[in-house]
């Protein structure tokens, strides 16, 4: 990655190659996200980025209600990773209202309004 | 120790325009009727105003546009905002001004248009960069995600959600300022179209048109206008985050500090509080600031409103104009529990006029659960 890659960037470039990374403060070990210049747990500024595991629950979800003729229902919830970290997303491969509290979900790269996103899909058992 | 600004600035005037539907005007338009209004209750012009309190959703600068409109030139001035919550904040504000004698009559002043100019609910909600590319629907799919989460961890049903609405309707049948008066059940809410499980549309608050004002002064003067005053006791506010996905516990808001501190400020308790406001965006809005304000135990709020308690008759008078679930709600519902929580304690509310009210609690709620704060508000007797 560029030098002058800010932290946005870093994270949206790896996503282009099919890779999840995510910001970890070495001053205090915890992760975080979204991508920022300085860790908001410890405001320490020693930010390195590692793999992401992948792995994570769905934290809380919902049903946005849709015509079909809009394009129909869909999910959005908020996934918590290994890493401690949550974010927005969906999962896909499983109708709307079966994403549950809890769920088991696997990260992949996808593709959310025409750019590379972070998706999930349901663990495999 | 109670805060030395308590009891230092007064409510003295309370004004609004436009409810429901306002063809043909624009929110400026509205926000300045409501100004008009607010400030014939208190006896005062517009050139004796020289504080001014605004936010609006249009424009980068509404301060200064409403003070361009209204033609006048406010030598303090607080455009702060933190969504909904903004016009509760301002009671800090202007009590601080006004008491620091850097205002003398201070404006609080809010309008929209958002349902005859749009039909859909104006938000200042509207998703940040790693949120929008799964296309939330701001605000409803962050209240929904706190709902279904309040649901899971304590057992929180749909009827109990249901049943907030319920009320907050059996409120509005008494007002002929509210928006929505017909009949409304728990099974009609339950059975309403799902916008956003597990919220349906009665769980969520009306698109409306609708302006708000509030006209304060310091409290040597506060007894020289034609209305009994209303005393801000406490004011308190905390912010926890801007986007949902960084909420940290989806069942627990700010309003638990922002409660702590102004009943501190106030040097009251939630049991000594008569009549409650809410920002009720949402029906879970209802439950969560309940359990926060320490109205009951987390994770109690859908038992304690359960089966008409907060309706007229039940245990607390919660939303007694109908609220922003049946009254009205112009996108920032927040200036509206204050107008209300006043008036209970004037003596001169809209609809249901509560007997003996002289405390009272008015919640202001931002973003999507991000910004909290309550004010207590007294009557004289309570200095
Ligand atoms: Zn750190």
């Amino acid at each position: 990655m560029s030098a002058t890659e800010g932290p946005d960037a870093v994270f949206r470039s790896a996503l282009a190659n099919n890779e999840i990374v995510l910001p970890r403060c070495e001053d205090c070990g915890q992760y975080h996200f979204f991508p920022r210049v300085l860790c908001p747990h410890c405001h320490g500024t020693s930010i390195s980025w590692h793999p992401a595991s992948g792995r994570g629950r769905v934290h809380t979800t919902t049903v946005v209600r849709q015509k079909p003729e809009q394009g129909g229902d869909y999910n959005v919830c908020i996934v918590e990773l290994e890493e401690g970290v949550r974010m927005m997303s969906r999962v896909e491969g499983i109708a709307p209202g079966d994403v549950a509290i809890d769920l088991a979900v696997t990260a992949f790269v996808g593709e959310a309004e025409g750019a590379p996103a972070v998706l999930f899909r349901p663990a495999e058992a | 120790m109670t805060s030395h600004l308590r009891g230092k600035a007064a409510i003295v005037g309370t004004g609004h325009a436009g409810f429901g539907e306002a063809p043909g005007l624009t929110s400026y338009d509205i926000m300045a009727q409501s100004a008009l209004a607010a400030l014939a209750d208190a006896g005062l012009k517009l050139s004796d105003v020289d504080g001014l309190f605004c936010t609006m959703m249009e424009d980068s600068m509404p301060a200064l546009m409403a003070a361009e409109y209204l033609g006048i030139r406010p030598r303090f001035l607080d455009g702060t905002m933190t969504g909904g919550s903004s016009f509760v904040n301002y009671l800090t504000s202007a009590t601080m001004a006004l008491e620091a004698g850097l205002c003398d009559v201070a404006l609080i002043a809010y309008g929209s248009n958002q349902r005859t100019a749009s039909g859909k609910l104006v938000t200042a909600s509207r998703p940040p960069a790693h949120e929008a590319p799964y296309n939330p629907r701001y605000p409803i799919s962050a209240y929904a995600m706190a709902a279904a989460r309040h649901m899971h961890q304590y057992g929180t049903t749909r009827a109990q959600l249901a049943d907030v609405a319920v009320a907050a309707r059996a409120w509005a049948q008494h007002n002929p300022e509210a928006f929505q008066r017909g009949p409304l059940s728990r099974e009609d809410v339950l059975g309403a179209r799902m916008v956003g499980d597990p919220l349906t549309v009665r769980d969520c608050c009306l698109v409306t048109d609708g302006g708000g004002a509030i006209v304060l002064a310091r409290a040597d003067r506060a007894r020289d206008f034609p209305k009994a005053p209303v005393y801000v006791l406490g004011s308190a506010a905390e912010s926890s985050h801007r986007q949902i996905s960084q909420m940290k516990d989806f069942t627990v808001t700010a309003a638990r500090e922002s409660g702590k501190r102004a009943f501190a400020a106030a040097g009251v308790s939630p049991s000594d509080i008569q009549v409650v406001e809410l920002y009720d965006a949402f029906t879970i809005n209802t439950i969560l600031f309940l359990e926060d304000l320490g109205f009951c135990a987390k994770g109690e709020g859908g038992a304690f409103v359960e089966g008409g308690r907060i309706a007229p008759g039940g245990v607390l008078p919660v939303n007694t104009n109908g609220g922003g679930l049946s009254c009205v709600h112009p996108g920032m519902y927040g200036i509206f529990t204050v107008i209300e929580a006043a008036r209970q304690i004037r003596g001169d509310a809209p609809g249901l006029q509560l007997d003996d009210i002289h405390l009272a609690l008015a919640h202001g709620n931002g973003g999507v659960l991000s910004s909290q704060v309550t004010a207590i508000l007294g009557s004289q007797d309570t200095l």
